[in-house]
């Protein structure tokens, strides 16, 4: 079938409340450097569930890095425990919350949520950030809402 | 044999497969061997000048290659090879 009736597949980040609080804390801790992490969950699931906060080995306001021990040590155990990498997040700490040239050219997990959370307004201080999601797959950048879940119980 | 792990990004290569076996007795060789056996593969790890990619990540038994010789690291049978492509950004 062609025309109206091809599907289109909606995209959307759901995150619990605590996750995401905690994505924008470590932003803010990190500020000016930008922060950098994941939030694994099952694989095929699309639940992200597990953050883990990874250490920006570049320690840079321009560029992020994950060290590529950790990096081992984290793919590793989500192997063993048959997780991927739903989310992975970094923080712009001058400029808005969208992919780079460099970020793009460097995205290598095709099915993962790609946040970016720019902390430029207020730093290390209170206050909202941008805090924006996107699929990105060999060059081509799509935005997607963001569905933030208050966390039950 | 050596068992190669192969990321998400790099299966269009392996028909889906997320580890191969390969031979070689150097880091370099297995990639020719992958190379030979998966077509295509062996430019996305390495560079025209024959150096590893900067954001590409190869592990023999755990050791990051950056630092036991680069694609001139030795190969054991049974070592097991991880490729896992750098998370990286602006």
């Amino acid at each position: 079938m062609r025309g109206a009736a091809t599907p289109t597949l909606v995209r959307v980040l759901r995150l619990d409340r605590t996750t995401y609080d905690a994505i924008v804390a470590h932003a803010k801790r990190d500020h000016p450097d930008e922060a950098c992490g994941i939030v694994a969950g099952p694989e095929g699931s699309d639940r992200a569930t597990r953050h883990v906060a990874m250490v920006n080995a570049a320690g840079s306001p321009t560029f992020y890095e994950f060290d590529a021990t950790d990096l081992l040590r984290l793919y590793q155990e989500m192997d063993a425990k048959d997780e991927e990498p739903v989310v992975i997040y970094h923080s712009h700490t001058a400029t808005e919350a969208y992919p780079s040239r460099t970020d793009i050219g460097l995205a290598s997990e095709p099915n993962a949520h790609y946040v970016l959370v720019s902390t430029r307004e207020h730093g290390n201080s209170e206050g909202p950030v941008e805090f924006r999601s996107y699929r990105i797959v060999d060059g081509d950048v799509t935005e997607e809402d963001v569905d933030i879940e208050e966390s039950r119980g | 044999m050596v068992e190669v792990r192969i990321p998400t990004i790099l299966r269009t290569y392996t028909g889906g497969e997320k580890a191969v076996d390969a031979s070689g007795t150097t880091l370099g060789a297995l990639v020719d061997d992958l190379e030979a056996n998966h077509p295509g593969i062996k430019e996305r790890l390495v560079e025209d000048s024959g150096e590893l990619r900067r954001f590409v990540n190869v592990y023999v038994d755990d050791e990051d290659v950056r630092f036991t010789g680069g694609l001139g690291t030795e190969l054991s049978d049974g070592a097991q090879v991880v490729i896992l492509p750098a998370v990286a950004g602006g």
